[in-house]
C-alpha cells in the first residue's frame, strides 16, 4: 500500500461551552490513500466535520489537546496561520455544504474563483485568472461559462452554485478534496448531478476525497473506504463493499436497517432508538449502548470502552464493538442494497 | 409594465424559466424544430441548447442585475428621497461654485446699503447685513464652509469607524475588548463640554479644525455598527469558505466583509453630515466654530440674532438652510436605508 497522503492520528477536539467542556472528538486514527474517496458517515454532532474542519485550522473555538495530521510530512496541527493558508485552498481544499450562503452575495461568482487562482498564484495576470476560472467552470459543467463568470451568485441556481464551488476548490489541482456534506442542501435531481461533477473533479485533479456525510446512496455510489463516526469516535472502518454487505459494528447495522429500500416490502422503516449521547457526559462504557439493540443488557458494554480492532482476516475491517463477531450471524438486510447501488 | 416589475426574473435565468418576451423570437424557433409539447402550449416545449445558445446570443434572457442596480431602483421608489438628492446635489453644486455664482464677496462692503430688507428687485435678494455686506453672498459662502465642514467630518469619521469597527468585530476577544471599551470612553465623554474645551484650546482659525474636532467624537457610532455587522458576517459560511480557500484576513476584512457592510455606513455616514452641520451651526453660534469674517450658518445666525425681528433676514435666511439641508439628508439617509437593508426588500417587485 502506497504512503497515505493524510494521516490523522489519536486527533481528539474540545469545545468548551458554559456546560463544560464538549469532547467532540476523541482520539480518531485514519489514513487517506492518494486518489481514494474517504467516506465519512455518522449522524449530526458524530464529530465527523468537526475534524476535517479543526484539522485544516477553521474551528477557532476548538481545543486540540493532542493528536497529529500529518499531510505530506508536515503536522497541520503544529503549523503557523501563515503556512496553513497556503495549504488551505491550494494542495487541500474545501467544498461546503450549503452553496446558497457559502458565496460571498457582492461580488460575481468569476471574481470569487478567480481569487481562489490568484491567492495561491502571486503574479497571475488578471487575464490568465479569467482563463483559468472560464476553463474551471467548463470542467464542472456550468454552460456559457464565458458570459457566467459574471454573474453574480443570486443569478445562478443551488446546483449551479455548487458547481461553482467545486470549481473554486479545484482551481489549484489539490491532491486532497475535503468535501462537507456537498449534496445535503440540494434537491435529489441536483445531487445526482453534483455526483458527477464530484467525479469529473476527480477525474481532473486526482485528488483523494473525503466525504464528511450522512447520505448512505452516496456513500455507495462515490466512496472507496469508510469511516463509520458515533459520538466522537470511529466505530468501523472498511471497504465499502463490506460496510455494506458485512458490517460489523451494531451502529452500522442500524444505519443499514433505517434506509428505505426499494427491493423489500416495508411497512415501516427501522429507525435507531433513543437519541445520540450528549457530548459532555457520554454514557459509560461503549457510548453506543443504550441504544444498542445487540448489546443486551450485558456488564462490559457498560463498563469497558471498547477498542477499534480488527476484524477478520484482511487488515482492512475493524470495528468497535466488544461483540463484533456475533454480529456475523446476525440477519443483515442492507448488503442486497449496497449491490444494487453499486 | 415598469421596468422594476421584472424583477423576479433575473433571478434564476438559467433554468427552464424563461422570460414571457422570450418566446416571440425563441418559442417559435423552438416550435419548428421540435414536436409540440404534451400540453400543446409554448412553454411545454423543451428548448434544445441551440436554443438557449440563441437566447444568449439574441440576449433576450433578463439583463444581470447586482445588489446596487436592485438598491437603486427601490431607492428610486422613494420619492421624497429621491427629491431631497435633487435638492442636495443642487445646494452642493451652488456651494461649490460660490465664487462663480455668488453676486458680491462675501466680505465687500456697500456702506451705502446697511441694512436692506431683502428686495426681488434691487442689487440685494437677501438683503445685507450691519455692514452692509451683500446676505445671499454671505449665505452662500457660509453654506459652503458648512457644506464643506460637514463632509470632511463625515469622510474622516467615517474612516476612524469603519477601521476601528472592523478590527473589532473581525478579531474579537481581547482586540474587540480594547477597541469597544475605548469607543465606550469617546462616547461617554459630555460632547459638547469636550467641544468647547477642544476649540478653546486648539483654537478653530480654520475651518479644518473644526471639522477635525467634531470628527474626532463622531466616529463612535459607526464603529460600532460596523463591529456589529462585522460580528455577524464573520459567522457567514462565505467567509469561512474565503478562509478555506487561503485568504489572509486583510483581504478577508476589505474584499468579502467591507462590501457587504457597506449600506449601513453609507446609511450612517449621511446622517453624519446631518449631523455635522447641526453641530458646527451650534458652535458657531456659541461664538466656538468658524471665526469671521469667514461665514459659517452657524455664525451667521449668532451674527443676527442680535438684531431680534427688526432685521428678520439675518437669522431666517441661514436657518432656513440649515433646515433645508438638514431635512434632505435625513430624507436621503431614509432612502438609503430602505434601498440598502435587505430586510426591507419588498415582496411585491
Amino acid at each position: 500500500m502506497p504512503d497515505p497522503i493524510l494521516s490523522i492520528r489519536d486527533l481528539t477536539v474540545e469545545f468548551e461551552t458554559e456546560d463544560g467542556v464538549v469532547q467532540a472528538v476523541t482520539d480518531v486514527t485514519y489514513d487517506l490513500q492518494p486518489g481514494e474517496v474517504l467516506g465519512v458517515v455518522g449522524e449530526s454532532g458524530s464529530g465527523k466535520s468537526v475534524s476535517m474542519l479543526s484539522v485544516l485550522g477553521l474551528s477557532p473555538s476548538a481545543r486540540i489537546p493532542k493528536g497529529e495530521a500529518i499531510f505530506k510530512g508536515e503536522d497541520l496541527l503544529k503549523l503557523s496561520q501563515k503556512r496553513l493558508r497556503e495549504i488551505r485552498g491550494g494542495p487541500m481544499a474545501m467544498i461546503f455544504q450549503d452553496p446558497m450562503t457559502s458565496l460571498n452575495p457582492v461580488l460575481t461568482v468569476g471574481d470569487q474563483i478567480a481569487e481562489a487562482v490568484l491567492t495561491h498564484n502571486l503574479g497571475t495576470s488578471d487575464d490568465d485568472a479569467r482563463k483559468r476560472t472560464v476553463e474551471l467552470l467548463e470542467v464542472v459543467g456550468v454552460p456559457y461559462a464565458e458570459r457566467r463568470v459574471d454573474q453574480h451568485p443570486h443569478e445562478f441556481s443551488g446546483g449551479m452554485r455548487q458547481r461553482a464551488m467545486i470549481a473554486m476548490a479545484i482551481a489549484n489541482n489539490p491532491s486532497v478534496l475535503v468535501a462537507d456534506e456537498p449534496t445535503t442542501a440540494l434537491d435529489v435531481t441536483i445531487q445526482a448531478q453534483i455526483v458527477e461533477v464530484l467525479k469529473a473533479a476527480r477525474e481532473e485533479t486526482h485528488a483523494a476525497i473525503v466525504l464528511i456525510t450522512h447520505d448512505l446512496g452516496l456513500i455507495a455510489e462515490l466512496a472507496d473506504r469508510v469511516v463509520v463516526m458515533y459520538a466522537g469516535r470511529v466505530v468501523e472502518l472498511s471497504d465499502v463493499y463490506t460496510i455494506f454487505n458485512a458490517p460489523r459494528h451494531p451502529y452500522t447495522v442500524g444505519l443499514m436497517n433505517s434506509l428505505a429500500r426499494l427491493d423489500a416490502e416495508q411497512e415501516w422503516l427501522e429507525p435507531i432508538p433513543g437519541q445520540p449521547p450528549s457530548m459532555i457526559a457520554p454514557p459509560p462504557g461503549c457510548a453506543f449502548h443504550p441504544r444498542c439493540s445487540f448489546s443486551h443488557g450485558r456488564l462490559v458494554c457498560r463498563t469497558d470502552i471498547p477498542g477499534l480492532r480488527q476484524i477478520g482476516e484482511g487488515a482492512a475491517h475493524h470495528s468497535r464493538c466488544h461483540f463484533a463477531e456475533e454480529l456475523e450471524e446476525a440477519h443483515v438486510v442492507a448488503g442486497a442494497a449496497a449491490e444494487e447501488a453499486r | 409594465m415598469r421596468p422594476q416589475d421584472r424583477e423576479e426574473v433575473a433571478v434564476g435565468s438559467e433554468s427552464v424559466g424563461r422570460p414571457a418576451s422570450a418566446h416571440g423570437q425563441v418559442g417559435s424557433l423552438a416550435l419548428q424544430a421540435e414536436p409540440e409539447g404534451p400540453l400543446g402550449s409554448p412553454e411545454a416545449v423543451v428548448a434544445s441548447p441551440e436554443d438557449l445558445a440563441l437566447v444568449y446570443e439574441a440576449g433576450v434572457e433578463p439583463e444581470a442585475r447586482s445588489q446596487w442596480a436592485y438598491a437603486r431602483i427601490r431607492f428610486f421608489r422613494h420619492k421624497l428621497a429621491v427629491v431631497s438628492l435633487f435638492v442636495l446635489i443642487g445646494l452642493g453644486l451652488v456651494a461649490a461654485f460660490a465664487k462663480q455664482i455668488a453676486p458680491y464677496g462675501f466680505d465687500e462692503l456697500d456702506l451705502f446699503n446697511t441694512t436692506a430688507s431683502p428686495t426681488l428687485e434691487g442689487k440685494h435678494l437677501f438683503g445685507t447685513d450691519l455692514l452692509g455686506r451683500d446676505y445671499l453672498s454671505r449665505v452662500l459662502f457660509g453654506m459652503r464652509t458648512s457644506l464643506w465642514v460637514a463632509l470632511f467630518v463625515a469622510f474622516l469619521s467615517t474612516a476612524i469607524g469603519t477601521s476601528i469597527g472592523a478590527l473589532a468585530g473581525y478579531y474579537g476577544g481581547v482586540i474587540d475588548n480594547l477597541l469597544m471599551r475605548f469607543t465606550d470612553l469617546v462616547l461617554t465623554l459630555p460632547g459638547f463640554a469636550v467641544l468647547l474645551t477642544a476649540a478653546a484650546f486648539f483654537g478653530t482659525s480654520s475651518p479644518l479644525k473644526v471639522a477635525v474636532i467634531l470628527a474626532l467624537l463622531f466616529w463612535t457610532a459607526i464603529a460600532r455598527i460596523v463591529r456589529g455587522v462585522f460580528l455577524s458576517l464573520r459567522e457567514k459560511e462565505y467567509i469561512e469558505a474565503a478562509k478555506a480557500s487561503g485568504a489572509g484576513d486583510m483581504r478577508i476584512i476589505l474584499r468579502h466583509m467591507l462590501p457587504n457592510s457597506l449600506g449601513p455606513i453609507i446609511v450612517n455616514t449621511t446622517l453624519v453630515v446631518a449631523l455635522a452641520i447641526l453641530t458646527e451651526a451650534a458652535l458657531s453660534f456659541l461664538g466656538f466654530g468658524i471665526q469671521p469674517p469667514n461665514p459659517s450658518l452657524g455664525s451667521l445666525i449668532q451674527q443676527g440674532q442680535g438684531e431680534g425681528t427688526r432685521l428678520w433676514w439675518l437669522v431666517t435666511f441661514p436657518g432656513l438652510t440649515i433646515v433645508a439641508i438638514a431635512l434632505a439628508i435625513n430624507f436621503v439617509g431614509d432612502g438609503l436605508r430602505d434601498a440598502l437593508d435587505p430586510t426591507q426588500r419588498r415582496v411585491r417587485a
